[in-house]
């Protein structure tokens, strides 16, 4: 722990390899799947990957629930002069449900895939699909400022790769990835812009140290213009509103498996990456005093809630509408960064988790329909939720959860957003928040009505989705009402995520004694 | 502005000159591969900003001399130039050449289903198919889409 | 047996019985008979509740914690009691009545109607027995969801339509105001207990107490204060023992349920009185009633009229909350009772007319009264019970409204009050009038022709409830009085 700057790192046990396990267990099963070969195989040890990946960041997440923090020094050598993994609550938290989706998303993957990919590029997805996971699992992980990028674009590439594979079903899939690929680079060179500055100003790459130095550095030219680099870059990858373009045609276009993935984790991954250059690496007072972040960040957070979930409310294609429903809902955590309080970080962090449960047995569903209806128009999956009872019962649930109605998860995220707009005296945003819900109820409601009160479409199959897919969704629906009603993990880890975040540097380097202004879940 | 402070920045000012000119390209033009062409350059603007503030005035390459044991036999008197921004443009550049080719091989299917690599003709195909979709679907629903 | 364990067979068995009409889906008989054990089971354990009680507070008992601070938990209180009361006494009713018509009716999906009403049932006890705000809200919205697909029963697209607008309204109205209300209200004072004598005393002042207790009046939708009354005529296309027994007792009275809980322990009567916070809320309610009066008067379709009505009648007990003195809210708590009573009989009558004769329309039911005695006797009954005519429990409650509003030195409540009496006399009786005394081609004399007999003895039964209601009035009162925190 602590100590381990000041004694030589020796790792004597498995735990203490924890963090590097939980990067290196996908990295290295990703070439082996190529290298073995098989299709079952394949998908054998992809699932196998996020096994572990899950079993790990759970254990890692145990560890530093108390607001502690785990440094692991990449090769024994020490920071700041080699890499560091630092795990706290705020990215064991994340890690745990990037995890988590990918656990619940190759059992899903194996019939979804056999449908809309043919046989011979299976290996080839599933190796991807690990990358991504390494990716994802490296960018939360890591505490080192070029690290991030690297890994970022580790799971952007292979991103890239699994997006284009739904041209099988339609060929505007490879443009989207091609938009996405484009995009995706632009941010994530804007990012490397802003390290390289924050570099120049520094002279280290070490997040903790970097944050050290940075200190009284606010009036610094150069590390103004990294912030601005640094957030318009990650802002590409969040999807952050007028930044969104790449989304609505990648999440709409990509295979099912690889959609239910994406929503739940990456622009998660990258919400976090915002959060942490944003609250560990700045000060948080230099963001918010010197910047006023809140007055800018706000307005297009809010802007997002209402025009992305207004055209939400026009859609005719399931997966689209839920696609345009993410960027508003990424809209509720980038209103929580805003309003600058450990209740609103505890919101974003809550939300992020949330959401990507909510979203993960949503686009599951529209995988189960897409499996039997062969696409998610509404006039085709009309009445599908009275011949597919269980897919749709996980729709109702997920999108009540969506909604934010009480007893589902997505109501403990709205709440303790509204509570901190309340706490800000924002009470206009406030009831702009609980507004802009209203609109969620109409788009899903749309859904709602068109898979229960219509006769289900001939061409339709007429028959429930496989049990490989429909158990991994009810999981994620059942995940959305279980985190509605007992939220001692949920909160408890956002919570004490916020608390080390709105601690600025000293999040960054000590271990928090304030107290859990919600009380501590654990 | 002097013209020392212009000399003196030269390094950023065509860092600048350079991205700005990739930004250009990647948006104005139609063509998919020059797109990609523009994001190389874009890219290439960034490592040079690296590669140009490791230098340390008067450094020389950061190649330490050993002696027959094994041992570092550093001369405190010789400047070294910042030897780390160099490894990370090593693995940027490797990282650029996996996009560049992602994005060709990209390409190279786009013109299979597509016929074409111009954007515009590519918007214009995706916006029928939409149109298409939307007739078939959309007056279902009501006539809405 | 203990209270907890009755407590907790409340709100268990009605879902038990959810998972009976599920399980026994194909079994008809089985299935009602089933449902109906448990409405008899799920009432003896509110009875049991009342027995080990009395008229105390129940310890509370804490489910689980939602939020850090923030519990689940249930505790019985006489006012919730009550509430719990009326709805299991009148499940058992309605069921039967349910039985009649839906097979009368020749409706369909019976299992899918019955397992969601007893869902809904059990949410309104779990509304009943609700320790703090977030537990009611989180049953409130339980009873929204699950009488959907009871309103939109019917899949039709008119059916669909009305499912659109009560879902839109209540949803609508409950996030986007009542929760808002909630978490303001935890902001504010750290607790949404239900304490009596409130828990916003001395937490907000000035304009921001209107505001506060106006994001509540209007965000409890299913309170049907105008403008958002809309969704109570729009349910009206559902079967009609939902009518019956959710629009006219479950869920409007756990409206006005949760606007009387809130008013009374998380406001304060005092606290509205000191501020006059409620004095505009007053002159809404009013406005709802007789506005809402006129319109029924207009209306042709029968259940149309009573949905009018209901909206009229439920805001005497938001007047009586508004008014803010211990008679107009114990006035407003005996309303919910007697209302619910009265209402439940009209809206079975109406409903046994269209399964004998399939006419909705008032003007199409001249002489219809000779053919159904019965119906219109007990139609009679419940009309003058809402009218508010001794010997009847509706006289009671506007009884005590009218002295809770010389109280509170607001004379022309009383004037409104009586105004609306006229006005439903003169809406409710010539239904009556002209079945006995009028006579149409349509509808010639042939002997008696009731609808089944599940259908006309229900409302024959809740007909003499108004009269025992009116002989028990004062028990009542007594049984409440607890809840004004007045020491007896």
């Amino acid at each position: 722990m602590a100590t381990a700057s000041e004694t030589p790192h020796i790792a004597l046990t498995l735990r203490d390899h924890l963090p590097i396990l939980q990067v290196l267990i996908p990295l290295c099963v990703a070439p082996l799947i190529v290298l073995l070969g098989g299709r079952r195989m394949a998908w054998g040890l992809a699932f196998l990957a996020s096994a572990l990946s899950l079993v790990v960041s759970f254990l890692l997440m145990m560890q530093v629930m108390d607001g502690s923090f785990i440094s692991y020094h990449l090769g024994g050598w020490a920071p700041p002069v080699g890499i560091e993994y630092r795990i706290d609550a705020a990215n064991a938290f994340v890690l745990f449900l990037i995890s988590l989706t990918a656990t619940l998303v190759v059992p899903f993957a194996l019939r979804s895939v056999a449908d809309e990919i043919p046989a011979r590029s299976h290996t080839l997805f599933y190796a991807c699909f690990t990358l991504v996971l390494t990716g994802l699992l490296g960018v939360v992980a890591t505490g080192d400022a070029f690290n991030v990028f690297v890994f970022l674009e580790i799971s952007s590439l292979s991103t890239y790769v699994l997006v284009s594979q739904g041209l099988y079903r339609d060929k505007r899939a490879l443009s989207a990835a091609y938009d996405y690929l484009i995009m995706g680079t632009i941010g994530a060179t804007f990012f490397v812009i802003g390290i390289g500055f924050l570099y120049m100003t520094t002279g280290t790459l070490n997040m903790a140290d970097m944050a050290e130095r940075l200190v009284g550095q606010g009036d610094n030219r150069t590390v103004q213009a990294a912030f601005a680099f640094i957030v318009v870059g990650m802002g590409l990858k969040v999807a952050i509103y007028p930044l969104h373009l790449w989304l609505p045609a990648a999440y709409n276009y990509a295979p099912s498996a690889v959609t239910v993935f994406l929503a739940a984790t990456s622009t998660k991954a990258a919400v976090y990456v915002l959060l942490r250059f944003m609250f560990s690496v700045f000060q948080p007072e230099f963001v918010f005093d010197t910047n006023l972040l809140l007055w800018i960040l706000a307005p297009f957070a809010l802007l997002a809630m209402f025009a992305a979930s207004l055209i939400a409310v026009f859609q005719t294609n399931f997966k689209r509408m839920l696609a345009y429903s993410s960027i508003a809902q990424i809209g509720y955590m980038l209103l929580g960064i805003s309003l600058f309080s450990v209740t609103g970080l505890s919101a974003t962090m809550v939300h992020l988790f949330n959401h990507g449960i909510t979203k993960a047995a949503l686009f599951m569903a529209v995988g189960a329909l897409v499996l039997r209806s062969g696409n998610t128009f509404y006039d085709r999956i009309e009445g599908m939720g009275r011949v597919m009872p269980l897919t749709g019962a996980a729709v109702v649930l997920g999108g009540l959860s969506l909604i934010g109605v009480p007893g589902t998860a997505g109501f403990i995220s709205k709440w303790v957003l509204v509570q901190a707009a309340f706490e800000a005296d924002l009470w206009w945003i406030a009831l702009l928040i609980v507004a802009s819900s209203l609109l969620a109820v109409i788009y899903m409601w749309r859904v709602i009505e068109v898979l229960y009160l219509h006769t289900p479409h001939p061409e339709a199959i007429h028959k429930e989705a496989p049990l490989s897919m429909v158990i991994p969704m009810w999981i994620a629906a059942g995940a959305c009402v279980w985190f509605g009603i007992d939220t001692s993990l949920t909160m408890g880890a956002a919570n004490t995520a916020a608390i080390g975040l709105m601690g600025g540097t000293d999040g960054m380097a000590l271990t928090p004694t304030v107290g859990g202004l919600l009380g501590n879940g654990h | 502005m002097t013209l020392e402070f212009f000399i003196g920045h030269i390094n950023y000012w065509l860092f600048i000159v350079l991205m700005m000119t990739g930004f250009y390209i990647v948006v104005a033009c139609g063509n998919l591969v020059k797109k990609v062409v523009g994001l190389n350059i874009f890219q290439v603007a960034v490592f040079m900003l690296y590669i140009s503030i490791s230098k340390v005035t008067g450094g020389t390459a950061p190649i330490f001399p050993i002696d027959r044991m094994g041992k570092i036999k550093a001369d405190p008197e010789i400047v070294y130039s910042n030897p780390l921004p160099h490894v990370l443009i090593l693995t940027a550049i490797v990282v650029g050449i996996a996009t560049t080719s992602l994005a060709l091989a990209l390409i190279v299917r786009i013109r299979e289903a597509y016929n074409t690599i111009e954007e515009d003709d590519i918007l214009e195909i995706d916006a029928r198919t939409a149109r298409a979709e939307n007739i078939i679907h959309g007056e279902a629903m009501g006539g809405r889409a | 047996m203990d209270t907890n364990t009755l407590i907790f067979l409340a709100l268990l068995l009605p879902v038990l019985a959810m998972f009976g009409n599920m399980a026994f889906a194909r079994q008809d008989n089985l299935r009602d008979g089933f449902t109906f054990v448990c409405a008899i089971l799920t009432f003896g354990a509110v009875l049991g509740v009342l027995g080990n009680l009395g008229n105390s507070t129940s310890e509370e008992i804490t489910l689980l914690e939602m939020l850090p601070g923030l519990q689940i938990a249930l505790q019985v209180e006489p006012l919730g009691l009550m509430f719990a009361l009326v709805a299991s006494g009148l499940w058992i009713v309605t069921h039967i009545y349910g039985l009649g018509y839906m097979r009368g009716n020749k409706e369909k999906h019976h299992a899918r109607f019955f397992a969601c009403f007893s869902v809904a049932i059990s949410a309104a006890i779990g509304i009943a027995f609700s320790a703090n705000l977030l537990t009611l809200f989180l049953f409130y919205e339980v009873l929204t969801v699950s009488t959907y697909p009871l309103v939109a029963h019917k899949g039709t697209p008119e059916a669909i339509r009305g499912a659109r607008t009560y879902l839109g309204v209540l949803i609508g109205t409950s996030i986007a105001l009542f929760l808002t209300a909630i978490i303001w209200t935890y902001t504010l004072a750290g607790t949404l207990d239900f304490v009596p004598g409130g828990i916003l005393q001395g937490k907000v002042e000035g304009l921001l107490v209107p505001i506060l207790l106006g994001l509540f009046a209007f965000g409890i939708g299913k309170a049907a204060l105008m403008p958002f009354h809309r969704w109570l005529p729009a349910a009206m296309v559902a079967p009609t023992p939902v009518s019956a027994l959710l629009h006219a007792v479950a869920v409007v009275k756990a409206g006005v349920f949760t606007m009387l809980k809130v008013g009374v322990y998380t406001f304060g009567i005092d606290f509205l009185a000191d501020t006059g916070a409620s004095d505009w809320l007053m002159w809404i309610a009013a406005y709802t009633i007789l506005a809402s009066s006129i319109v029924a008067y207009q209306q042709d379709n029968l259940k149309r009229r009573l949905a009018y009505s209901t909206v009229s009648q439920l805001s005497y007990v938001t007047l009586g909350l508004a008014l803010a003195t211990q008679m107009g809210v114990m006035g407003g708590a005996l309303q919910i009772a007697m209302h619910a009573m009265g209402k439940i009989t009209l809206f079975m009558c109406a409903g046994a007319i269209y399964v004998a004769t399939h006419k909705s329309n008032i003007s199409e039911m001249k002489g219809l009264g000779r053919s159904m005695p019965f119906t219109y006797i007990a139609f009679l009954i419940g009309a003058l019970s809402i009218i508010g005519l001794p010997p009847l429990g509706g006289s009671w409650s506007k009884w005590l409204l009218m002295v809770g509003a010389a109280d509170a030195d607001h004379k022309i409540m009383i004037g409104v009050l009586m105004a609306s009496s006229l006005l439903s006399l003169s809406y409710l009786l010539p239904v009556v009038a002209q079945g006995f005394f009028s006579s149409s081609p349509a509808n010639p004399y042939n002997g008696i022709k009731e609808a089944p007999a599940f259908c006309y003895i229900p409302p024959v039964f809740t007909a003499i409830g108004c009269v025992i209601l009116f002989l028990y009035a004062g028990t009542l009162v007594e049984f409440l009085t607890p809840m004004l925190g007045v020491p007896q």
